[in-house]
């Protein structure tokens, strides 16, 4: 074995050592079906009617029923609407976190400019605050000084930043760029913003890619603040329109699963393709040690 | 270190080009994510509505707050939620890394992607879900329990919505489903940068595996722990839509599983009492901070003591 294959694989001996139990395989092959269940019930119920689901032993496999289903959801809520609205939304959100938060991780981590170290304490706490604290607040200025209650603004502009991208962005491009590779494009005469563009950005993008990927996933999922700004059904996100079949007083388990069921096959259609990314994009961040 | 890249960083020229690349985040930061912050503990001394206007009360809402059963009883949810979900998701994520992690294990990269699957799913529709599933009478928890002859123990038909600690139980099923992936990857990520050697000379040693993970992944993972154990009570303190899609906005008919989160997110939404949510709002950061601080002091005084 060549040394740089070794280097890659570790040594022999190593895998030899280290078995894995049976129970190991077995542990991470139940919690995988448990992650998987729900969402296969999630299509199941949907696509049932209810009384095949208040069976005992309730049907385990999907039904006829799920265009029917959906025709009724799309008879109470403006689904297809919805679904236009958070896809545009949670696009509009992760470009310009993408976009800005490189920028000033950036100047946080490569820059000097005044009220730098202060100002990064000051993100770093509001990282520790619950985001309940300033949602009154934030509502009472959209009502009364903005009025942009039902409109996409009060959504979008607020999470164009982000405290944890910016926070984020700061560690990926301290880690992963020289100030000596820097300082070589400086002697060959790049502008300011172009050494940015073309040395800094290429380099970060993959993790600039998964911060894209973390907002666009949390506008999508987005409840709390949709719900209190958005109240005309046009303007509805997927959330906040799923939330209307859940009437306190109806349990069409079907409608509401339905429902669901179609807020979610996108986010799962995309996670077919960027869940390594988002794996490694979740261990890269982590705390170490 | 600093001291290296303040000399390199060009100290004159950076001062521009540093403003200019973080004067959009400080702008929209400023003015949506500080002023809120700050501004909210000036709304919780006025008595605000809406529609109504608002006027200057003092402390008020805080003597209000103070003697508020059901404010205390969100407390009370809220922290037993936490704990029926925090609790068990962490020993489960330990373990779940600590297979993950054996260096000889095959299809790494599909369990590690398969357990992440849930975290991608809103939680409304994860509180939808799991609203059906503990249904009382054809539920699929119920069911599996009976089959499993959980009845023959007295435990049978189980009212998962208007009991108290079930229907906490029921809330924290649908968090850990949620987040026990990504708490996996985050331990993953840590014992993967615990050096080898440790767990060699372990071994050599005649450690089991057992005392292997007691004595060397443990302690190694001691800043991780206290970093999920702060964010898992920011995040704690914050919970909301599972209760609000589980029983409305009061949190069960008896408010038996309304939270802090909940009760705010009800007094904007229905009581049009918006000094009354800033109230809570400060509340429930006053409770983080403290929480993260006792938190903090523990785990420094247990890491100091190991060492």
């Amino acid at each position: 074995m060549s040394p740089l294959l070794e280097w890659f694989t570790g040594p022999r001996t190593d895998k030899k050592k280290r078995k894995v139990s049976r129970f190991s395989y077995l542990a991470l092959a139940i919690f995988a079906f448990l992650s998987i269940f729900p969402l296969y019930w999630l299509f199941v119920v949907a696509s049932n009617s209810n009384a095949e689901i208040s069976k005992i032993p309730p049907s385990l496999v999907p039904g006829p029923n799920f265009f029917k289903e959906l025709k009724a959801v799309y008879a109470a809520v403006p689904l297809t609407n919805a679904l236009v609205n958070t896809a545009l939304i949670a696009l509009v959100v992760a470009a310009s976190q993408v976009f800005f938060c490189t920028m000033a991780g950036y100047a946080y981590a490569k820059l000097a400019f005044p009220g730098k170290r202060a100002s990064l304490v000051v993100i770093i706490g509001t990282m520790m605050l619950p985001a309940q604290l300033g949602i009154v607040v934030l509502y009472i200025m959209m009502a009364d000084f903005f009025h942009w209650i039902n409109d996409f603004k009060a959504i979008v502009i607020p999470s164009m930043i982000g405290a944890f991208g910016v926070f984020w962005m700061r560690q990926i491009i301290d880690a992963q760029i020289p100030n000596e590779l820097l300082e070589a494009a400086k002697i060959d005469g790049g502008t300011n913003f172009r050494i940015y563009r073309s040395v800094v950005v290429p380099i970060i993008a993959p993790s600039a890619l998964v911060l894209g990927l973390f907002s666009f996933l949390g506008t999508w999922n987005d409840f709390l603040w949709p719900s209190l700004v958005l109240n005309s059904p046009k303007r509805f996100t997927i959330q906040v329109a799923v939330n209307q079949l859940n009437g306190t007083y109806t349990v069409d388990y079907a409608l509401k699963m339905c429902g669901a069921f179609m807020a979610t096959l996108p986010l799962l259609i995309l996670f077919i393709f960027v869940g390594r990314r988002l794996v490694s994009g979740i261990m890269d961040g982590a705390v170490k040690g | 270190m600093s001291r290296t890249k303040r000399a390199v960083a060009p100290k004159n020229k950076g001062d521009r080009w540093g403003l200019a690349y973080v004067s959009p985040f400080f702008i929209i930061f400023g003015i949506f994510g500080l002023l809120p912050i700050l501004f909210t503990v000036y709304v919780s001394f006025f008595h605000w509505d809406p529609l109504a206007g608002h006027n200057f009360i003092g402390l008020d809402n805080f003597r209000n707050l103070f003697t508020d059963p059901y404010f205390y009883r969100a407390v009370r949810n809220t922290f037993s939620i936490f704990l029926f979900s925090f609790l068990p998701q962490t020993i489960l994520a330990l373990l779940l890394a600590n297979f993950l992690a054996n260096p000889a294990l095959r299809f790494k990269v599909f369990w590690r992607t398969i357990l992440l699957v849930p975290w991608v799913t809103s939680i409304l529709s994860v509180a939808i879900i799991f609203s059906e599933l503990f249904g009382q009478n054809y539920g699929m928890v119920n069911v599996a329990m009976h089959y499993l002859g959980l009845s023959h123990i007295g435990i049978h038909n189980v009212n998962w919505v208007g009991q108290t600690i079930p229907s906490h139980i029921a809330i924290a099923c649908m968090i850990i489903y949620r987040n026990l992936g990504y708490a996996s990857l985050i331990y993953l990520s840590s014992m993967l940068s615990i050096p080898r050697d440790l767990y060699e000379s372990a071994s050599l040693d005649g450690a089991s595996k057992w005392q292997q993970f007691r004595y060397v992944t443990i302690p190694q993972l001691k800043n991780t722990l206290t970093f999920m154990l702060i964010v898992g009570t920011i995040g704690g303190l914050q919970t909301f839509l599972e209760p609000l899609t589980y029983g409305g906005v009061q949190g069960g008919d008896s408010r038996q599983f309304s939270t802090l989160a909940l009760y705010l997110y009800e007094q904007i939404i229905q009581n049009n009492k918006l000094g009354y949510a800033a109230a809570i709002g400060v509340a429930i950061t006053l409770l983080t901070i403290v929480i993260s601080g006792v938190n903090f002091l523990v785990t420094r005084k247990i890491s100091g003591s190991d060492s």
